[in-house]
């Protein structure tokens, strides 16, 4: 008895060691994606920003915004993975001003990775999305809202889950043509962003049947607010700057946010104020609370100390859309994972009520987008009464039939 | 004349005897909770607890309802018979829904916020035992022999079964995307998971722990992403379960054997959970945004009245 059970664990040993030598050979295998069987491999490609200057002392400067979004994904697709034997693991290149993408991709091909959170700007996205080895990966657009990457610049490796301004646009004169405040003075910042933010603003407000009564370009540059006595001039610019007239709100398309901030409470006419600044329409913000929302706030302040931002939640719903797919298709095979997020049955929980999905067209993550005050949740579009033959989603942003993209 | 008034009387008073129960509704965002008297469907009391109430349940003896107080950290106990607080329990971080073992000593709570299934024992006040599950817990179920004890995890998309006696994982299972609530067959054969955001209700064999079978609910006019099930109660002869399909504003009454929806009741604005009246004849559903209750008649399958009980009704439980 003893010694057949010695025999049975010498033959065990050798059995051992026979798969021992097989893992090893698989290990040592230069093939991209095997060094890590039920490991998932997910690529975060930033780039170096300046913050904007603080408009107020509340404000505070962000350097990680979107890497922490993603990293809490990571964490979230582990919580499914535990059970089902995947693991996540983020590999991260932040770019330094001036550097292209084209390195950080070839390094990521090397890795085997397939799945790229692009937090880049449009111009570095579409040269990472041409970079060699980008065909092969899906890269997430988590930053760039740029209307002409969904329009004659998509590309076929690319979804977005940034909301585009077109989206963001809509789903605020949704709500403000619910509340009849239809006639809008539309004052407009200095810099591309603004001026592409704008465009949207004026395609919205024909969709929806509210009128731009103003359209201005902002020229002031009013004195530092911060300044002891910078609310002197402020208050003696703005109802100058702002002396048009009669309209129901302003709406203002200001990225940097630069000057949007000053207006609240400074029009000369009594006015609200909308757009980038005020009530603002946005993919994320921490003042939402509703749909379960505060589980998702709560586990991001923990991570990274403070608020989750829009391009945070980006990040996060393009590596929680790949935790998605991995979970239901009980596998870490990039192809299908590939192809099931492209397809019609998927469906991720983003915290804003109901499924989130891809546009098979370009490629744009269709969502509910928040409109925000400063403090609290105002409402969520698409808004009641806005129909749709397919998804009242599609109401917001680029439709099916309007879209120029050919892959 | 006489015989009609004699028939009134009658009705009124077989109505009585077949609802002489009271109601208890927790409003979300009120931090109260509604008492409704059964037979009258009136608002008769509301008592003040600690903030955002959502999960009930009454205990063994049906002296005590016990309420789960999210922001609170804590599950607060009412004296049915005084309707007040008379006592609190811990219940780890921000307990949402919970379930009394049929052994009536514990409660078995998910904490939403720290990925745990807490377990409190009531006379010591305790939490004597925490089980790691998958992210967000949130639907709680107790098998009715009280071995297996679900747990729904939303963002982990899974059912977790706990042995309750062990505390440990018995089995995790693949549910649609954002399950909410899960429920027992009184029998203890199947097991009921709601999914929110597919709209669906997926039914494994609890022995075996294979699925056998999914209800893709639909409502006439409304798009499938407004279509999402969220509470599940069964009648005590496991014939019919009865989901709360959430901005739908419909409960889907499902005949358990074939899967088959057979009625869809209109009902307040985002229905949470649903109850069912001791006498099988009467479902109860707490409307989330319209702030109000709807009273559904079962045999005659239809919506009765709805009774406004404040801000944010979330669960319902019905007691003598």
């Amino acid at each position: 008895m003893a010694i057949s059970n010695i025999q049975l664990r010498l033959r065990d040993l050798s059995r051992i060691r026979l798969a021992l030598a097989l893992v090893m050979l698989l290990l040592a295998a230069p093939v991209p994606g095997l060094a890590e069987p039920h490991t998932m491999v997910i690529g975060y490609l930033g780039q170096q920003r300046t913050p904007p200057l603080p408009l107020g002392p509340l404000d505070q400067t962000v350097t990680d915004d979107g890497l922490q979004g993603a990293r809490l994904g990571i964490g979230d697709d582990a919580g499914a993975g535990r059970f089902l034997g995947q693991q996540f693991r983020l590999q991260q290149v932040i770019l330094k001003f001036g550097e292209t993408p084209a390195e950080a991709i070839k390094e990521f091909a090397a890795a085997g990775i397939s799945f790229v959170v692009a937090d880049l700007d449009a111009l570095q996205l579409l040269q990472a999305s041409a970079a060699p080895g980008a065909e092969r990966m899906t890269l997430f657009n988590s930053r760039a809202p740029d209307d002409r990457l969904r329009q004659e610049d998509c590309r076929r490796n690319v979804l977005h889950t940034i909301p585009s301004h077109a989206m963001l646009a809509d789903a605020l004169a949704q709500y403000l043509v619910w509340k009849r405040w239809q006639h809008w003075f539309l004052l407009v910042g200095p810099h591309p962003q603004d001026q592409a933010m704008a465009a949207a603003f004026r395609r919205a407000a024909t969709r929806f049947g509210a009128e731009i009564t103003v359209d201005q370009p902002w020229t002031f540059r009013p004195a530092n607010g911060r300044a002891d006595t910078g609310h002197v001039t402020l208050q003696t610019e703005i109802p100058a700057a702002t002396q048009v007239s009669d309209y129901d709100v302003l709406v203002i398309a200001d990225e940097a946010d630069e000057f949007g901030a000053y207006l609240e409470g400074r029009t000369a006419l009594p006015r609200p104020v909308a757009g980038t600044q005020g009530l603002v329409a946005t993919g994320w913000s921490a003042v939402n609370e509703e749909w379960g929302a505060t589980q998702l706030q709560d586990r991001f302040h923990k991570l990274a100390g403070r608020w989750m931002l829009p391009s945070d939640y980006a990040a996060w719903l393009a590596v929680k859309s790949v935790g998605e797919a991995a979970t239901r298709l009980h596998s870490l095979d990039p192809t299908a994972i590939g192809n099931y997020l492209r397809s019609d049955d998927f469906l991720l929980a983003g915290f804003k009520g109901q499924g989130l999905s891809f546009r098979p067209w370009d490629g744009q993550m269709r969502q509910p987008i928040l409109i925000a005050g400063p403090r609290l949740l105002v409402s969520s579009s698409p808004q009641p009464g806005f129909l749709h033959q397919r998804s009242t989603l599609d109401t917001l942003g680029i439709d099916l039939e309007e879209s120029t993209c050919k892959f | 004349m006489q015989v009609l008034i004699a028939l009134v009387l009658s009705m009124l008073i077989l109505a009585r005897s077949a609802s002489a129960e009271t109601i208890y509704v927790s409003n979300e965002q009120d931090n109260t909770v509604a008492v409704v008297d059964g037979a009258t469907m009136t608002l008769q009391d509301t008592i003040e607890v600690g903030r955002r109430p959502r999960g009930m349940a009454l205990s063994i003896d049906k002296k005590t309802l016990f309420v789960a107080e999210g922001d609170d950290n804590r599950i607060d106990m009412i004296d049915l018979a005084r309707r007040q607080v008379v006592g609190r329990l811990p219940s780890g971080a921000d307990p949402e829904f919970f379930v009394v073992h049929p052994d009536g000593k514990r409660l078995f709570v998910a904490n939403e916020n720290d990925n745990l299934v807490s377990v409190v024992d009531i006379a010591a006040a305790k939490v004597i035992g925490t089980v790691d599950v998958g992210v967000e817990p949130e639907g709680m179920a107790v098998s009715a022999d009280g071995r297996t004890v679900a747990c729904t995890s939303e963002t982990t998309s899974m059912v977790h079964l706990i042995d309750a006696a062990t505390l440990e994982l018995i089995d995790n299972l693949l549910i649609d995307t954002r399950p909410r609530a899960a429920a027992f067959s009184p029998d203890g054969k199947q097991l009921w998971v709601s999914s929110e955001i597919r709209g669906t209700a997926t039914v494994f064999d609890a022995a075996t722990r294979a699925q056998t079978g999914k209800i893709e609910f639909e409502v006439p006019g409304i798009r499938r992403e407004g279509v999402q099930a969220v509470g599940i109660v069964m009648s005590r002869d496991g014939a019919n379960a009865y989901v709360a399909l959430g901005p739908a504003n419909r409960i889907a009454e499902v005949d358990t054997k074939t899967l088959a929806v057979r009625h869809l009741y209109l009902v307040g604005q985002r229905p949470w959970h649903v109850a069912l009246s001791d006498d099988q004849k009467r479902l109860i559903s707490a409307n989330g945004n319209s702030g109000d209750i709807s009273f559904i008649d079962l045999e005659n399958q239809e919506v009765v009245k709805s009774l406004p009980v404040g801000r944010g009704p979330w669960s319902v439980v019905i007691g003598p």
